[in-house]
């Protein structure tokens, strides 16, 4: 048998078995152990962040753009306990990642030690799955079962809590050749029958639509998806977290449905006579007032999470499999379906669709003083820098001007917090998606409310050489809730304004990080920044777009209204066809 | 609303009643009795727990905590098919004077009285609920002084053992 090794040497052991390149963390008292023998580590790379928060969102932008296991580190208490949003944000978005924590030495555990915090108590309802590991030869199985854990079934956050005295025991290295999890066997391969009948309802509906949510990107589906739509040519609608999983380019899409969506989207999932639902979970943000969303449809709901189906919405045929392999199995099926004969005509169907589209595309007003559109901004970024870039967002204004105004065209190049809504996702996430495609062009689009949140991991960027580039939409406010006090509560503006045009200086902020600083104020410098920015190759860089306040986000469905009452813009409803009322 | 018993098989292990209780309350659910014990299988334990729900909240609560990785299989005992029990301490009031009218209802539901004091006697009785709340109803004019109850453990009947029932069943909708 091999020699004894400390639990900590173990650990970092288990992270090379696990194949992980890169931890993105913050060291400290009770995690210490780990970090010498990771210094020492061939294949695992540590980036040290600036707050642990940093540190997960970074996992998650890692894990997000590149498909792999995005892993942070902490030690034990407030290192932990600043995890907690990021490891929230991941359980929302089904985001695979690893947080390992250091806590206490066991036989400190519920004495109010220095540093402690029941950060397994504190996770167990934002994690797929925790553990607190008080031997060192428990570490190696717990690391193999998170990362299985994580990146398996729908995928989600795992937390692995170590005690120091762990770390610091010693124990033999035994890797697992076999995971043992009898409670843990998600379905992934769909229910032939349920298959068959799906292809039948979807080959005689009128009105379908294929509502695409985040799990299509998931479970790597995007090519099957298009040669599902295809052969159908059913309309696609494409959700928050599910942009760049279809085309936009492709001329089926109908855009995101949504709070925010187009006209077109929103109008084919409320007038559908069937719904096809891929890897999505009727999200009040995107169903609006549930009792009335789309109330003439029937549901078909493929999902790997089988708690999801049902929950918001009955389904008519319920499908608990991974999406990709549903949808493999859709396309013969429908396949045969259509040799048999048995095709609905979609021609009406896509002329109401159609004229929805053109009466009602997305659009902007130019603001008449002058002044910056963020929209303006937002489409040229997308233009010049192209689809081939990753792009990641806060939340608010800026993140839905941002999935409405770029095009996407291919999967993992949208990052952006969509179920917990995090401000201050925007650039750690870009720091871990640079780190995961170090070959793509990766632009954080953010608000300034939402960078002055997260925005001193530009250090980290500049001294790791990982080269984003930030686009900072900064309106001087918290833009949304600034559009919501102006639309509900009569204008009066509440402790929404920052004041960030005058303060912070985000140029000098920039220059004092080591990062490039630009400053745009007006329409015909857009252009040029933005291009000057790609070429610049030597640190981050930070534009600071100085935008016009008023602009607001539309279309919009007021929260707690249904779809039916969508604005196309302030007081203006778009006028549905009277026959598919 | 209706009362459902779920039978859950849990592998062992510490966390694991936090992690489901918390699941009920974080889902907005609330838990009516639970019991624990270890079965007879090394390893796994299993709950009893009674929620009062509708039938749709039923299947999420169900889903949701067949996603724990620690839960081995669910099953729901209807009362019909299986059997319940609950075991209750009761101590009332009972002196020279009412102490044979007390013995009595103790003899009439086939409880045991466990402990006799000069003014009260304490009584052991199980069964399902509703014969225990009949017998406190009965003993309730002589002054019960303090109870104490446990929560409903289930079994189904006929032979066949809650390991023989389908497992987890996520098609099921």
């Amino acid at each position: 048998m091999s020699k004894k090794i400390t639990g900590a040497e173990s650990l970092v052991k288990s992270l090379e078995h696990a194949d992980v390149e890169v931890v993105f963390g913050i060291p400290g008292g009770a995690i210490l152990p780990v970090y010498d023998p990771l210094m020492d580590s061939p294949t695992v790379r540590h980036i040290l962040v600036r707050h642990e928060q940093g540190a997960g969102h970074a996992a998650e932008g890692y894990a997000s753009a590149s498909n792999r296991v995005g892993v942070c580190m902490a030690t034990s208490g407030p290192g932990a306990t600043n995890l907690v949003t990021p490891i929230a944000d991941a359980h929302m978005d089904s985001v695979p990642m690893v947080a390992i924590t250091g806590q206490v030495p066991s036989q400190f555990i519920g004495s109010d030690a220095f540093q402690e915090a029941d950060i397994r108590g504190i996770t167990m309802p934002i994690t797929k799955h925790n553990y607190l590991i008080t031997r060192a030869e428990d570490i190696p199985r717990a690391i193999k079962e998170a990362f299985h854990l994580a990146s398996s079934g729908r995928p989600g956050p795992v937390l692995v809590d170590i005690t120091k005295d762990a770390l610091q025991a010693s124990a033999e290295f035994v890797w697992p050749t076999s995971i043992d999890l009898p409670g843990y066997k998600p379905t992934t391969k769909p229910h032939a029958r349920q298959i068959k009948d799906a292809a039948r309802m979807i080959v005689e509906s009128h009105r379908p639509v294929f509502y695409v949510g985040g799990g299509v990107i998931r479970s790597k589906a995007d090519k099957e998806l298009r040669q599902l739509a295809e052969l159908t040519g059913i309309p696609v609608v494409t959700t928050l977290m599910a942009r760049g999983a279809f085309p936009d380019s492709h001329v089926q899409h109908m855009g995101m449905p949504g709070m925010h969506g187009t006209v077109g989207a929103v109008g084919a999932l409320q007038k559908a006579d069937l719904l096809i639902v891929l890897g999505a979970r009727f999200d009040d943000r995107v169903t609006g007032k549930l009792e009335s969303f789309s109330p003439k449809s029937k549901v078909i709901h493929i999902d790997i999470d089988p708690a999801e189906i049902g929950k918001n919405r009955h389904a008519d045929i319920p499908i608990v499999a991974d999406v990709r392999e549903a949808i493999a199995q859709l396309i013969p099926a429908i396949t045969s379906e259509f040799d048999a004969g048995n095709r609905a005509d979609l021609t009406a169907w896509w002329i109401t669709l159609n004229h929805w589209r053109e009466t009602y595309p997305l659009g902007y007003d130019t603001p008449s003083d002058g002044t910056l559109s963020p929209q303006y901004v937002i489409e040229r970024l997308g233009k010049i820098s192209g689809p081939e870039t990753i792009y990641t967002a806060g939340v608010g204004q800026h993140q839905m001007w941002a999935a409405q105004f770029i095009g996407y065209e291919y999967p993992n190049t949208w990052l952006n917090s969509g179920g917990l809504g995090t401000m201050g996702y925007s650039i750690p996430a870009a720091m871990g998606a640079k780190v995961g495609c170090p070959d793509k062009t990766v632009w954080a689009i953010d608000g300034d409310g939402c960078f002055q949140m997260t925005n001193q991991e530009l250090a980290t960027c500049t001294i790791n050489d990982i080269q984003i580039k930030v686009a900072l939409i900064n309106n001087a406010s918290l833009g949304m809730v600034r559009q919501w006090q102006n639309l509900f509560y009569n204008e009066r503006y509440s402790n929404t304004d920052l004041n960030s045009h005058s303060v912070p200086d985000f140029v000098k902020l920039a220059d004092a990080y080591g990062c490039h600083g630009i400053r745009v104020t007006k329409a015909e410098e857009v252009d040029k920044a933005i291009e000057k920015s790609m070429e610049l190759n030597d640190a981050p860089v930070v534009i600071d777009f100085q935008v016009h306040r008023d602009a607001m986000v539309w279309p919009m469905v007021a929260a707690g209204t249904g779809n039916d009452e969508i604005q196309f813009a302030r007081d203006i409803a778009p006028t549905w066809e009277r026959g598919d009322d | 609303m209706a009362r459902h018993t779920l039978s859950i098989l849990v592998q062992d292990q510490p966390g694991v009643l936090a992690r489901i209780s918390a699941l009920f309350s974080r889902r907005g659910y609330n838990i009516e009795s639970l019991a624990v014990g270890t079965t007879e299988t090394e390893g796994v334990s299993r709950m009893t727990v009674v929620v009062n729900v509708d039938d749709h909240a039923l299947e999420q609560v169900t889903k949701q905590l067949n996603k724990l990785i620690n839960v081995l299989k669910i099953v729901e005992l209807d009362d019909s098919t299986a059997i319940s029990r609950e075991l209750m301490l009761i101590k009332v009031k009972a002196d020279d004077a009412s102490r044979s009218k007390v013995l009595e209802f103790v003899e009439l539901f086939r409880a045991k009285v466990v402990d006799v004091g000069s003014d009260a006697v304490t009584i052991e009785a199980t069964g399902s609920r509703d014969k225990l709340e009949a017998l406190l109803d009965v003993l309730a004019p002589h002054g019960v002084k303090e109870i104490v109850q446990s929560g409903v453990v289930a079994l189904a009947r006929g032979g066949r053992s809650i390991a023989d029932r389908s497992a987890k069943n996520p098609d099921r909708t």
